[in-house]
């Protein structure tokens, strides 16, 4: 990738590169997230799956620092990210998009993308983060977009331009909170590819969705929560069929 | 396009220069009235843009430039009889940079009207501290300032400041600091997300803010001959640099430039005309600018730039 500079390798390595060990989130009595515990390989696609509410948008705050957990941890390549501050987690590689799109009203398309060259991992300047930046854009299907801002876009280029902005800081983590939801069929297909083009760059995805054509054709392995706790965790085949995970998502006259 | 300098920016930066060296022959021509009025306009420049270098980007509305402004001149007047005049403004501007790194540092968690209101409360508490200082360490509130400087000296010192202010902010604006302002001044969450040091930018902003009020204050103190807390540290400074700030419109570097003139004229017809309530129609005249005029008169004046038919033309000639 002309952004990334860094090649990887192709495919999934056995080596854990994030690790979530016990991690849990009260709110007052609420625990939205419960002793949750995996891991994720370099380069994989893992799914995190659940019903509304049961603690996906949490569990991606925690990892990302946006909030501190009550217990456990988070780690990447063996290095503690739990207790750093939200920038320091980015630069150390770990980028996200939310769930609710988030764009920088008063910047350009090609400037909101540039921030996550300029002051993530990469730490660019100048010519080479507004290279990155376009060479993301078009990536991402918005080529001749670049002066735009984001008030003139539809919802769903602003997600396309947040995702661009994730990866512009060649994160070796990109975190996704249903960054599938809301497109339309031929749209669903593009990002499918789009998602699919990271994982054969070896990047390593952690997508909370709830698309089930996407998490099968994408998701090497998935953690399906429900009420904060872990309720199953394999292939996407295993879980889509688990008796609990069907329980949980359609009600118990249905399992 | 942010990066490289352009032809424009240079062109403004020459224009910038030469109103300057304009401006600094303004002595020659007159040392009464004119001159007075210049020293007045020319520190409200360099402080109004100086507030809006940290206050603009980050919309964080701050009442310590009494706290800045005050301490600036007691250094002089701490120092006026011992050092030379470069070392007293070395010091002001070390002691302005100091507080606004504590203050800073100090309110780094608070959210936006919680700020404004620790910032005025920290300019009435140095104040007070000053006054208990004078009164149980020096035995008098007031001193003298004996400053062999004159007041063509004084304006063209806070002339040479309003441009070094103009030129961080110029400065600051082509950085990756200028940058990180922007994206905090939209979104704090992608901003600390992105890997953006919002903390260390807001503090860093504000001592850079701090530190030029405190040299205005130092370069204004010889004019007061005489000062005490309640004259240093008086609040009005505070509010009318918010004021005309926000009048001229922080978003922009020349903003506050275009608002303390208009200011500036409209405080000197009202204190005039109705010296008895002053402060009721200046109170009148913030609310209506804010109701009315929320991106400043700068903001107005791009609206009606980009309006005019040479413009438009080029607008539409551009999208063909
Ligand atoms: N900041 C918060 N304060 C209090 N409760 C929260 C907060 N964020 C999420 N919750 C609660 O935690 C639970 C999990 O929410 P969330 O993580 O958004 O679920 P999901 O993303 O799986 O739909 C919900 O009950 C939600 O109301
Ligand atoms: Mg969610």
């Amino acid at each position: 990738m002309a952004a990334g500079g860094r090649r990887r390798e192709q495919g999934v390595s056995a080596a854990p590169q994030l690790k979530v060990a016990d991690l849990t989130k009260a709110f007052g009595g609420l625990l939205a997230v419960n002793q949750i515990s995996f891991d994720v390989r370099r380069g994989e696609i893992l799914g995190l799956l659940g019903p509304n509410g049961s603690g996906k948008t949490t569990l991606l705050n925690l990892v990302s620092g946006a909030m501190l957990p009550t217990r456990g941890t988070v780690s990447l390549d063996g290095r503690v990210l739990t207790g750093l501050a939200p920038h320091r987690i980015a630069r150390a590689g770990v980028s996200r998009t939310f769930q609710l799109v988030r764009m920088l009203p008063s910047l350009s398309a090609l400037e909101n993308v540039m921030v996550g060259a300029v002051f993530g991992p990469g730490r660019v300047w100048g010519g080479e983060a507004e290279a990155i930046g376009r060479a993301l854009l078009e990536r991402v299907g918005l080529a001749g977009r670049e002066s735009l801002h984001p008030a003139a876009m539809t919802y769903i280029d602003q997600k396309r331009v947040e995702l661009a902005r994730a990866l512009a800081g060649d994160p070796q983590v990109l975190l996704l909170d249903e960054w599938l939801a809301g497109l339309n069929p031929t749209e669903l297909q593009t990002g499918i590819a789009l998602i699919e083009s990271l994982h054969a760059e070896g990047r390593t995805v952690v997508m909370v969705e709830h698309v089930m054509d996407a998490i099968r054709s994408l998701c090497d392995r998935c953690v399906v929560m429900n009420a904060g706790a872990k309720l199953a965790e394999g292939t996407a085949e295993e879980v889509l069929s688990n008796p609990e995970v069907i329980r949980a998502y359609l009600g118990d006259e249905h399992a | 396009m942010i990066f490289s300098m352009q032809r424009r920016e240079v062109a403004t930066m020459a224009a910038a220069a030469a109103a300057l060296a304009v401006l600094a022959g303004l002595p020659l021509a007159d040392d009464g009235f004119w001159l007075a009025l210049g020293i007045s306009i020319a520190s409200y420049v360099a402080m109004a843009t100086a507030w809006a270098l940290f206050s603009g980007p980050t919309n964080y509305v701050s009442l310590a430039t009494a706290a800045f402004f005050g301490s600036g001149a007691y250094v002089v007047s701490a120092l006026a009889e011992s050092a030379p005049w470069p070392v007293i403004l070395i010091a002001a501007a070390a002691v302005g940079a100091l507080l606004a790194f504590a203050v800073g540092v100090a309110t780094l968690r608070l959210s936006g009207v919680h700020f404004v209101i620790f910032t005025f409360g920290l300019a009435e508490l140095i104040r007070q501290l000053v006054t208990w200082y004078q009164t149980t360490v020096t035995g008098s509130v007031g001193r003298y300032i004996f400053v062999e400087i004159s007041a063509a000296q004084i304006y063209w010192q806070l002339l040479a400041l309003c441009g070094l202010t103009f030129f961080i902010g110029w400065a600051i604006a082509r950085s990756r600091l200028g940058f990180a302002l922007r994206v905090i001044g939209d979104d704090e969450t992608v901003a600390a997300h992105s890997g953006i040091n919002t903390a260390q930018c807001k503090v860093l902003l504000f001592c850079i803010s701090g530190t030029l009020i405190a040299l205005v204050g130092a370069v204004m103190a010889p004019r007061f001959t005489y000062i005490e807390p309640s004259i240093a540290y008086g609040s009005m400074v505070s509010f009318q640099v918010v004021i005309m700030a926000l009048l001229g419109g922080a978003r922009r570097l020349w903003g506050p430039l275009v608002g303390v003139l208009p200011f500036t004229l409209l405080y000197e017809l009202i204190s005039g005309r109705f010296p008895n309530h002053t402060h009721l129609l200046l109170g009148i005249a913030f609310l209506l600018i804010v109701y009315f005029v929320p991106q400043g008169v700068s903001g107005l004046l791009v609206k009606a730039w980009n309006r005019m038919p040479w413009r438009r033309a080029a607008a539409a000639g551009s999208k063909a």
